[in-house]
């Protein structure tokens, strides 16, 4: 685990969400920590360099503006996981593909612009790994709250 | 004819920002720059955006691994059809849950219908909160599974 200070850890804490919407937000959400704005772009440059932050900016929901989202898995032969793994994190509509103890053994999630993208990228899986994608689009979603601290 | 929920501008904004907010300390300025709008107009529509749901938060995405979350596990239940909505309510209120969904279920290779991300430090705590998700299920859970992950294959987020 990268060392991450004090105000690190405020960061990853208070930065998650509601970043303002103002003409020098850096500068208003380094005041908040006690900090120079310098710091904090020179904190988060830091952080993202380390990948202890995948990103920092906007999270767009894709269903809201018309597109989708869909977790879908694969059961991958052992001997061919890092070519079927290449071949499907190729695919801009992967948005993010984790490797799960289970036959079912790689788990990613689609996000396309349009409903029809879906089936389209699965096709393209299909086609590329010969492989065949089970696909678990969401029927309710009954929580969804990423927010995690450091863990101490 | 259905209309685009988002125009041009909108769309061409979250292009922009798909990869990250500029480290920069006019950040609005600088991406309205880049698509032809003024800082004012950027904000603007960020918070239209934020309004309506098409952008969720704005701000920093751990790797859960590397802030020491490093057993993340994937809870998955079979829970009867006409109790799941009532129960996933309340395994999704859990205060260790961080998503919580209720997906088709893939027979004869996958009998689960409830879907919920637990995390922790080690998989004995990933069990303990598993368990206790077993007890509000109770009886209405015929079969479950634990699916940890070990690897980010991929972590890149949405791009249109």
């Amino acid at each position: 685990m990268p060392e991450l200070d004090a105000v690190d850890r405020q960061i990853i804490a208070k930065m998650q969400g509601d970043f303002p919407l103002c003409e020098r937000p850096y500068a208003a959400a380094a005041a908040a920590l006690g900090i120079a704005e310098n710091d904090l772009l020179a904190r988060l440059q830091r952080l993202l360099d380390n990948r202890v932050l995948t990103r920092f900016g906007p999270m767009v929901q894709v269903e809201r503006m018309g597109g989708a989202f869909v977790l879908a898995a694969l059961a991958v032969p052992e001997a061919r996981y890092d070519e079927v793994a290449a071949k499907v994190n190729a695919l801009p509509q992967v948005a993010h593909n984790y490797r799960r103890e289970h036959a079912l053994n790689m788990w990613f999630v689609l996000a396309t612009e349009t409903p029809a993208g879906i089936a389209e990228a699965i096709d393209r899986i299909e086609l590329d790994t010969s492989l065949r994608v089970y696909a678990f689009p969401k029927e309710r979603e009954y929580f969804v709250e990423m927010k995690l601290a450091v863990r101490q | 004819m259905t209309e685009s929920l988002l125009d041009a501008i909108d769309r061409a904004l979250i292009v922009a920002t798909q990869g990250g907010l500029p480290l920069v300390a006019r950040p609005y300025e600088a991406v309205g720059a880049q698509i032809g709008i003024s800082g004012d107009e950027a904000m603007r529509r960020l918070q239209s955006m934020l309004a309506s749901g098409i952008i969720r938060r704005i701000g920093a995405v751990p790797n859960h691994y590397a802030i020491g979350w490093t057993a993340n596990g994937m809870t998955v239940w079979d829970v009867a059809d006409e109790r799941i909505d009532e129960l996933g309510v309340r395994v999704g209120a859990l205060d260790f849950v961080t998503h919580c969904y209720r997906r088709p279920r893939a027979l004869p290779d996958w009998p689960y219908n409830l879907f919920a991300m637990v995390h922790g430090s080690s998989r004995d705590e990933v069990g303990d909160k598993a368990k206790q998700i077993a007890e509000l299920l109770g009886s209405d859970c015929r079969a479950s599974d634990i699916l940890y992950s070990t690897r980010i294959l991929k972590k890149a987020g949405l791009r249109i």
